[in-house]
C-alpha cells in the first residue's frame, strides 16, 4: 500500500505544466503534488503509528473518557437529548450570522437528499446514480409553477413531491427489472437525460440561462394594526427560511425513521439482503422496489422545491452528476441505513467544503482523497447502522 | 446519400474511440466486477501526456523533421505511462478494498476520479490545451464526402489495437490466465495464476487503450481539457453495458453502436440532444435484452 502510494505520486510528477511554445515548467505541478503528497504522508504516518501502538499512550485515556461519557449519557433517556438538540436547532439563528445560517440551510437540504437516497440505497439496496434528477424535477416544478402560474410555495410543495414521485415511477418502471450494475448505469443515464432536457427545452426551462424571479415562500400572519386581519408575508429573510428547512428536515428524519422500522422497511431490508429469498417469503419485490424509488424521489422533490425557493433561481448545472456523487458520498461516508450517520456525513462534507473555501481550488481534490481514504480505513461509515433485532452470529459473541 | 456516408464515416471514427475506452471498463469489470469510475481520467491523462510530449518534441525541433515518428513515440510513451498510472491507482485505491462490499470500492473509485481530474485541473490549468500539430491536413474527397488523414489514422489504429487485444486475450497464455481469473479467482489461483498480477495487468491494458484514445481525441478535436474524461467515460461505459459487460467483443460492438447512434441522431434529428440518443438506445436495449447485445449471464447478488 505504501509502496503503491509512492509509486502513484512518482507517476504523477510527469504531468507538468507546459507552455504553448513547448518549454516545460516544473514549478506549478511540483507545488501542487508536493502539497498533496505531504498531506497523504502525514495521514499515513499517523495511521501507521496508531497501528503499531505508539499512540496508545494518548489514545487509551481518550477512549476511556469517551466510554465513561457515553455510559453517563446513556443513563439519561433519549428524549432529553432530543430536547437538547431541538433547542439548539431552534435557537441557532439567534446567535449566528448570515453566513453560518446559509451553511446550516445547505446542510438541512442535503440531509433531506441524503435520507431520501438512503431509502433507495441503504434500505432497498439499489444503487442509484441519477438521484439528483428528482431534486431537479422538484426544483423546476416549483420554479415553473411559481413563475408561470403564480402558485405559492405551500401549494407547490406537495405538487413537487408528486411530480418527483411520478418521475421516480417512470424511471423505475422499466429499470427495476434489472439488477445490480445495470440499474446503476441506467439510473445514471436517466439522470443525464433529465439534465440535458432541462438544458435544452428552451421554451419551458429557459435552457442554460435558468429561471429567474422565483418567489420566496409566504405565509399569512395575523396583524393587529387597524383591527384584526391577515397579512401576506414573504419569508425573504434567511432567518425564516432556516426554519422552513428545519421543518422539512425534521419531517424527513421522522418519516425515514418510521419507514425504517415499519413492515415496508423490513421488506426493503429483506430485498437488500437477498431478493430471491424475499420474493419466496411473499414480498412483492417489484412493487416495493418501485415504492422505495418513489419514496426516495419524494424527499428529493421536497428538497428541490425548497432549494428553488431559497435560491430564487434554478439552472441545470445545479443538477449534474457530480451532485449525485456528492450525495452518494455523504450517505456512504456517514454509514448506510443509519440516520444519525447520514446526518453526520452530510454535516461533515458540507462544513468541510465551506471551511476550505479559501483553498477553493484544492477543495474537490481533498474531497476525492477523503473519499478514498475513508473507504480504505473505515468502509462501514462514521456511524455504522444498528440492525433490528438480534442475530445469531452476534449472540454467539 | 452523400450526407449519410459522411455521417457513417464520422460515426465509425467516434465509435472506434468509444470502443477503445469501453474495453477498459469491460475488462476490469469482467475480472473484479468493479465499475472503474477513474477510467475516464486515464483517458484524460493520456490526452494531456500526449500534449506534453508532442509539445516538447516540437520544442526541440524534432517534430518538423519526423512528424509521424514523433506521433508514434508519443503514443507508445503515453500508453506506457497510463498503464503504470492505472496500476498504481489500482494498488492504492482498489486492491485493499477487494474483500469489502462492492459499494466501498465504487465510492473509492469515484473519489479517485474526482482526485485525478482535479489534480489535472490544478497542474494544467482550467483552459483548453491546444494540440501543437495538426495532422488533419490532407485527406481526400469524393463529391461531398471528405475523409481526412486523421480519421483514417484513428480507424486504422483502433482496428490494430482491437485485433492486438483479441490476439492477446484469446490466443496467448496471459490471455488464458486473464479469462480464467475472470471466471473463478480461487480456482485460477489454485493452478498458480497470480490474481493480483492479472488484475494489475487488466488495469494496465485498459488504461493503455484509453490513453491511445485520449491522444486520438486530442488530435481529432485539436485540444484537451481537464474534464474531458467524464462524458466520454459515461458513454463508453454505456457502450460496455450495451455490448454486455465483461464481454470484449461486445464492448467493441457497443462502442461502434453508440458512436453511430450519436452521430446519426445529431445529424438527422437534433444536435442538442445528441447525448440523449446514446442513453435512450442503452435503456431500450437493456429493457428488451437485459444482458446487453452479446451478454453472458450476470451474477445477480450485487448492489
Amino acid at each position: 500500500m505504501v509502496i503503491g502510494l509512492i509509486w502513484l505520486f512518482a507517476l504523477l510528477w510527469p504531468l507538468l505544466s507546459i507552455h504553448p511554445d513547448g518549454t516545460l515548467s516544473f514549478f506549478k505541478a511540483f507545488k501542487v503534488w508536493s502539497y498533496v503528497a505531504s498531506a497523504v504522508v502525514i495521514c499515513v504516518f499517523i495511521y501507521i503509528l496508531k497501528k503499531s501502538g505508539s499512540l496508545s499512550g494518548i489514545a487509551t485515556p481518550v477512549a476511556k473518557t469517551r466510554d465513561r461519557l457515553a455510559a453517563y449519557a446513556g443513563t439519561l433517556p433519549t428524549w432529553v437529548w432530543l430536547v437538547v438538540v431541538g433547542c439548539f436547532a431552534l435557537s441557532y439563528p439567534f446567535y449566528t450570522d448570515r453566513y453560518s445560517q446559509d451553511v446550516a440551510i445547505m446542510v438541512l437540504i442535503y440531509i433531506c437528499l441524503g435520507l431520501g437516497l438512503n431509502v433507495v440505497i441503504g434500505l432497498a439496496g439499489m444503487l442509484d446514480l441519477g438521484y439528483i434528477a428528482f431534486y431537479g424535477v422538484g426544483a423546476y416544478t416549483y420554479a415553473i409553477l411559481n413563475t408561470q402560474l403564480g402558485l405559492s410555495f405551500w401549494m407547490c410543495l406537495p405538487i413537487a413531491a408528486l411530480f418527483a414521485a411520478i418521475a421516480g415511477c417512470i424511471i423505475g418502471y422499466p429499470t427495476l427489472r434489472m439488477r445490480g450494475d445495470y440499474l446503476a448505469i441506467v439510473t445514471l443515464a436517466f439522470g443525464e437525460i433529465v439534465r440535458l432536457i432541462l438544458n435544452n427545452w428552451m421554451s419551458l426551462t429557459n435552457g442554460p440561462n435558468g429561471i429567474l424571479g422565483i418567489k420566496a415562500p409566504a405565509i399569512w400572519i395575523p396583524t393587529f394594526a387597524g383591527g384584526f386581519s391577515f397579512e401576506y408575508f414573504y419569508l425573504k429573510k434567511l432567518y425564516y427560511l432556516y426554519y422552513v428547512a428545519l421543518a422539512l428536515a425534521i419531517f424527513t428524519v421522522i418519516a425515514v425513521y418510521r419507514l425504517n422500522f415499519s413492515r415496508i422497511g423490513r421488506a426493503w431490508e429483506s430485498i437488500r439482503e437477498d431478493e430471491t429469498v424475499a420474493e419466496l417469503m411473499g414480498v412483492n419485490t417489484f412493487l416495493l422496489k418501485l415504492l422505495a424509488y418513489a419514496m426516495g424521489a419524494v424527499f428529493a422533490g421536497l428538497a428541490g422545491a425548497f432549494f428553488a425557493a431559497r435560491m430564487r433561481f434554478v439552472a441545470p448545472e445545479s443538477f449534474s452528476f457530480l451532485e449525485s456523487a456528492m450525495v452518494l458520498c455523504m450517505v456512504v461516508l456517514g454509514g448506510m441505513a443509519s440516520i444519525p450517520g447520514i446526518i453526520l456525513g452530510v454535516a461533515a462534507l458540507i462544513i468541510f467544503q465551506e471551511a476550505f473555501r479559501e483553498l477553493e481550488l484544492y477543495r474537490m481534490l481533498v474531497v476525492g482523497l477523503c473519499m478514498v481514504l475513508m473507504m480504505l480505513f473505515r468502509p462501514a461509515g462514521l456511524i455504522p447502522a444498528k440492525r433490528m433485532g438480534t442475530r445469531s452470529e452476534e449472540k454467539e459473541n | 446519400m452523400e450526407y449519410f456516408i459522411q455521417q457513417l464515416i464520422n460515426g465509425l471514427t467516434l465509435g472506434g474511440l468509444y470502443a477503445l475506452i469501453a474495453l477498459g471498463y469491460t475488462m476490469v469489470y469482467g475480472v473484479i466486477q468493479l465499475i472503474n469510475f477513474a477510467h475516464g481520467e486515464f483517458f484524460a491523462a493520456g490526452g494531456y501526456m500526449g500534449v506534453i510530449l508532442l509539445s516538447y518534441l516540437a520544442g526541440i525541433g524534432f517534430m518538423d523533421s519526423h512528424p509521424w515518428m514523433c506521433l508514434g513515440l508519443a503514443l507508445v510513451l503515453t500508453m506506457t505511462y497510463c498503464a503504470f498510472l492505472a496500476m498504481a491507482v489500482e494498488r492504492v485505491a482498489y486492491k485493499p478494498l477487494r474483500h469489502q462490499s462492492r459499494l466501498a470500492a465504487l465510492v473509492s473509485a469515484l473519489g479517485m476520479s474526482i482526485f485525478l481530474s482535479n489534480g489535472l485541473m490544478l497542474t494544467q490549468g482550467v483552459f483548453d490545451k491546444p494540440y501543437p500539430l495538426q495532422f488533419a491536413e490532407g485527406g481526400f474527397s469524393y463529391g461531398l464526402i471528405t475523409v481526412n488523414v486523421l480519421q483514417i489514422l484513428i480507424v486504422a489504429l483502433t482496428a490494430i489495437l482491437l485485433v492486438g487485444l483479441n490476439i492477446l486475450v484469446f490466443k496467448t497464455r496471459i490471455g488464458m490466465a486473464m479469462r480464467a481469473t475472470a471466471q473463478d479467482k480461487i480456482m485460477s489461483s489454485l493452478v498458480a495464476i497470480s490474481a493480483n498480477r492479472i488484475i494489475a495487468l487488466t488495469f494496465a491494458l485498459g488504461a493503455g487503450l484509453a490513453a491511445a484514445a485520449g491522444i486520438m481525441v486530442g488530435l481529432y478535436y485539436g485540444s484537451v481539457r481537464y474534464d474531458m474524461g467524464f462524458v466520454p467515460g459515461i458513454k463508453a461505459f454505456a457502450a460496455a453495458v450495451l455490448g454486455g459487460i465483461g464481454n470484449i467483443t461486445g464492448a467493441m460492438l457497443g462502442g461502434l453502436v453508440i458512436g453511430l447512434v450519436e452521430v446519426f441522431g445529431a445529424g438527422y434529428i437534433s444536435g442538442q440532444y445528441k447525448d440523449v440518443f446514446a442513453f435512450i438506445i442503452l435503456i431500450a436495449v437493456l429493457y428488451f435484452k437485459p444482458t446487453g447485445i452479446m451478454g453472458e449471464n450476470v451474477d445477480d447478488t450485487r448492489i
